[in-house]
């Protein structure tokens, strides 16, 4: 088999079939429920919840992590979050022609690996190869299937006094990707969050009914996903700016761009808000997993008739946060 | 060392230093019967003191009024038209400061040009465009030079560098700005009544404590130059109430461990070797007396302005008061655009784009609370 | 008006210098600052070191807040 993908790769003729069977059988298995043009999948009782997100990280591998792990973790996290037991995932890749096989086989590799920690199948796949320039090495989408093994409620109940919890450190994955990409001339010894925590969120549910919602802050960091829970219920949260964790290296690195960590990308952590009584059960439970261990109780429902998000700055003066508006970029003034 | 810069953050110590900045000013109240007002010329002391919420704590104490240094912000619009309409020649690269990328131009930004697929780069540091114009000898470099006195020494630093490497592909656009000539200017027109001003602390670094006497020598106000932490802030706005109070003016040099009284000679030679006084437009003031830089006619070829024919365009009008809230004559909030039809995800003027503009900093620190 | 961010030199060469800043590192030029010491710490600006921050003066301005503080408690303002 030639060291790199071509257009021939994808015609649906001889070398996809290599393909299929040398990279994707041999990393994913060759389920019951793959055979057919469709995978054929049992009916559970109950609600299932369904999920799709695409990853276009540039670089493809990065501290901590790949294209394929993050494939993996963001859409089993997606459900994860939902309350939803993630079960099957669906992936299609656009690979640019002149792609390196041995690449290719690290990253389904990598997919293989993290779908097995979450406890998932993958069963259905496809594979495009397009021209040079056609993508930028390698695009992945992912769909994700679960089931809601409990009722959950549609509008959390929140109540003044409820707990925020995030699961660990801030903007990890942001300036891992930034500073593996090398144009800004930074180093840093930060890696990628990115996990699966599914297994985590289990953990937290079943120590507490009392759980209201979780997120999972990626894009727009912390900041963007807690001003979307505040304004969607009507809710006012107050974060307490000093218990918010956040590692040296993030921090140093953010200082010398000008940039914001709790606008920075995660892809391992989770918002969890509870009501005060449990959350202690709650940050117990998570911090026995590794995904967990820097887990804290970052703030609280403070207002349950306006919706805005709220931050005690070291001070003791309050003020408002808001979304990230546009792209961060380094600045010096 | 870390250990004693991250005391300029605790909270045991800027707690109390808070309630007592606020209880000189109530003094000062007593006796004036009126709040202290002092002017932050600095952007990244606007941007620091919303932040940490200094300038909310003490909105009933002290006046604390945004002066000109941004330097996206006071960059007047004829200037920024001309930077983007660079981005339209073919066979060039525009490298910026990322402060630049969001700015309205009067027909596009910056980085709706790169959208478009105009090689726009984003620098961090000013230096990689000479690496840019050593790998891309085919293409012109050219660097949008902003900034005040910290960043100007940088910017003779690239005329040094492609000098010596005998570039013919590398160019900077000038439009700098000086701290004393604006600040003259405020005091001489009498539009903004001011107690003192909060010095930059980071300009200062290059312009040394001693380039502030003439506020003192000439105008009879007071200056304290302030550092960017929170304790650092608090005891410079406490000494400059307490000069307020004692009816005295002097320049308090209150960021000791990086300011000298000289201030940074290498930078400064270096900026003269290479740039000469010219006038400047500045953003709703016009133009003042030599209150910038330029390049000197014997490196001309590392002019932009000289080497490219960009036709100056009347700017479009806009309701946009940046002008006013730049000089201290009106807040943010009181101009008729702010957090309406100009927000920081839709600017239109540069105050609401800088990290450090005054409207900006009001829109994204003091705006909704309650 | 400007960024400046303290960063402590962890390899020095001729022009230019490695710098941390809690964990994180990046190259910046020392021209403006010809006499700064490994182990120094720096105030960066836009990739350069633009001043070398006294530790003497800073500890005092530490000493100096703390009295502030102290003093607050036992006497009266003016």
């Amino acid at each position: 088999m030639s060291q790199t993908i071509n257009l021939a790769h994808g015609d649906g003729g001889e070398l996809t079939h290599q393909l299929i069977q040398d990279v994707f059988v041999k990393a994913f298995g060759n389920n019951e429920e793959s055979k057919f043009d469709a995978a054929i999948i049992p009916v559970q009782q109950g609600k299932i919840a369904v999920t799709t997100d695409s990853f276009v990280v540039k670089p493809l591998f990065f501290p901590g992590g790949s294209i394929g792990k993050l494939a993996i973790s963001g859409t089993v996290n997606d459900l994860a979050v939902s309350g939803a037991k993630p079960l099957y995932l669906t992936c299609g890749f656009v690979i640019e022609e002149g792609f390196a096989l041995k690449d290719l086989k690290t990253i389904v590799q990598d997919m293989a690996d993290e779908a097995k920690k979450a406890g998932v199948l993958l069963v259905a796949g496809d594979t495009k190869v397009v021209e040079r320039g056609g993508c930028d090495g390698l695009f992945i989408n992912t769909t994700g299937i679960g089931v809601l093994t409990k009722e959950t409620e549609t509008v959390p109940s929140f109540e003044v006094g409820d707990d925020v919890i995030i699961s660990g450190t801030l903007g990890d994955h942001g300036i891992a990707i930034l500073t593996s990409r090398g144009d800004l001339g930074i180093k840093s010894a930060v890696e990628s969050d990115c996990a699966a925590l599914n297994t985590m969120l289990e953990k937290a549910t079943a120590v507490s009914k009392q759980v209201r919602i979780m997120r999972d802050p990626t894009r727009g960091g912390l900041t963007t996903t807690l001003v979307e829970i505040a304004e969607d219920f009507g809710v006012t949260i107050t974060l307490e700016e000093n218990a918010i964790p956040i590692k040296d290296g993030v921090r140093g690195a953010c200082d010398l761009l000008g940039y914001d960590p709790l606008y920075l990308a995660n892809e391992g952590k989770a918002i969890i808000v509870v009501a005060h009584d449990d959350g202690d059960k709650v940050l117990e439970a998570i911090r026995q997993l590794p995904e967990g261990q820097d887990a804290e109780c970052i703030g609280k429902v403070t207002d349950t008739s306006k919706g805005q998000l709220l931050i005690e700055t070291p001070l003791g003066v309050k003020r408002a946060l808001h979304r990230l508006s546009g792209v961060m970029l380094p600045r010096i003034c | 060392m870390r250990e004693i810069l991250n005391q300029s953050s605790n909270p045991e110590i800027i707690k109390p230093m808070l309630e007592l900045v606020m209880e000189k000013a109530e003094m000062f109240k007593q006796r004036f019967h009126r709040k202290p007002v002092f002017m932050e010329v600095c952007g990244s002391h606007t941007h620091a003191l919303a932040k940490s919420g200094i300038k909310q704590a003490l909105k009933e104490y002290v006046r604390l009024i945004s002066g000109p240094g941004c330097p996206v912000c006071v960059t007047d619009q004829r200037s920024i038209d001309s930077m983007i309409e660079l981005s339209q020649g073919e066979n060039r690269i525009i490298c910026t400061f990322g402060d630049m990328m969001r700015v309205p131009g009067s027909k596009y930004s910056l980085m709706e040009e790169r959208t478009k697929g105009k090689d726009v780069r984003v620098l961090y540091a000013p230096t990689d465009a000479i690496k840019i114009a050593e790998d891309n000898p085919e293409q012109e470099i050219i660097f949008l030079g902003i900034g005040f006195e910290t960043t100007i020494p940088i910017l003779a630093l690239l005329m040094q560098e492609a000098e010596k490497k005998q570039l013919t592909n590398f160019s900077i656009w000038m439009t700098t700005k000086l701290v004393r000539p604006v600040l003259e200017y405020l005091l001489q027109s009498g539009e903004v009544a001011l107690d003192g001003f909060l010095l930059p602390g980071h300009v200062s670094i290059v312009l040394g404590e001693e380039n502030y006497s003439f506020l003192v020598d000439d105008y009879h106000i007071s200056g304290v130059i302030a550092g960017f932490e929170p304790a650092e802030l608090l005891s410079s706005v406490q000494k400059l109430v307490q000069l307020a109070y004692d009816g005295e003016a002097k320049i308090i040099n209150d960021y000791p461990s990086v300011v000298t009284k000289k201030g940074n000679s290498a930078a400064r030679n270096l900026m003269a070797r290479y740039f000469e006084e010219c006038d400047e437009a500045w953003r709703g003031i016009g133009t003042i007396a030599k209150s910038g830089l330029d390049i000197k006619p014997a490196y001309r070829q590392f002019n932009a302005k000289l080497k490219f024919n960009i036709k100056q365009q009347e700017p479009r009008k806009t309701k946009c008061r940046c002008g006013e809230i730049i000089v201290g004559k009106i807040d943010p909030e009181e101009c008729p655009l702010f957090g309406k039809a100009c927000t920081p995800r839709k600017p239109i003027g540069p105050c609401m784009v800088s990290d450090e503009g005054s409207c900006s900093a009001a829109y994204l620190f003091m705006r909704g609370l309650g | 008006m400007c960024v400046g961010v303290p960063a402590k030199i962890i390899e020095k060469h001729e022009y230019s210098a490695v710098v941390d800043v809690m964990g994180s590192q990046t190259n910046v030029g020392i021209i403006f600052v010809p006499e700064v010491e490994l182990g120094d710490y720096v105030i960066v600006h836009a990739g350069q070191a633009i001043s070398i921050i006294n530790e003497q003066y800073a500890k005092e301005s530490v000493v100096e807040w703390r009295k502030m503080v102290d003093a607050r408690n036992s006497e009266p303002i003016f």
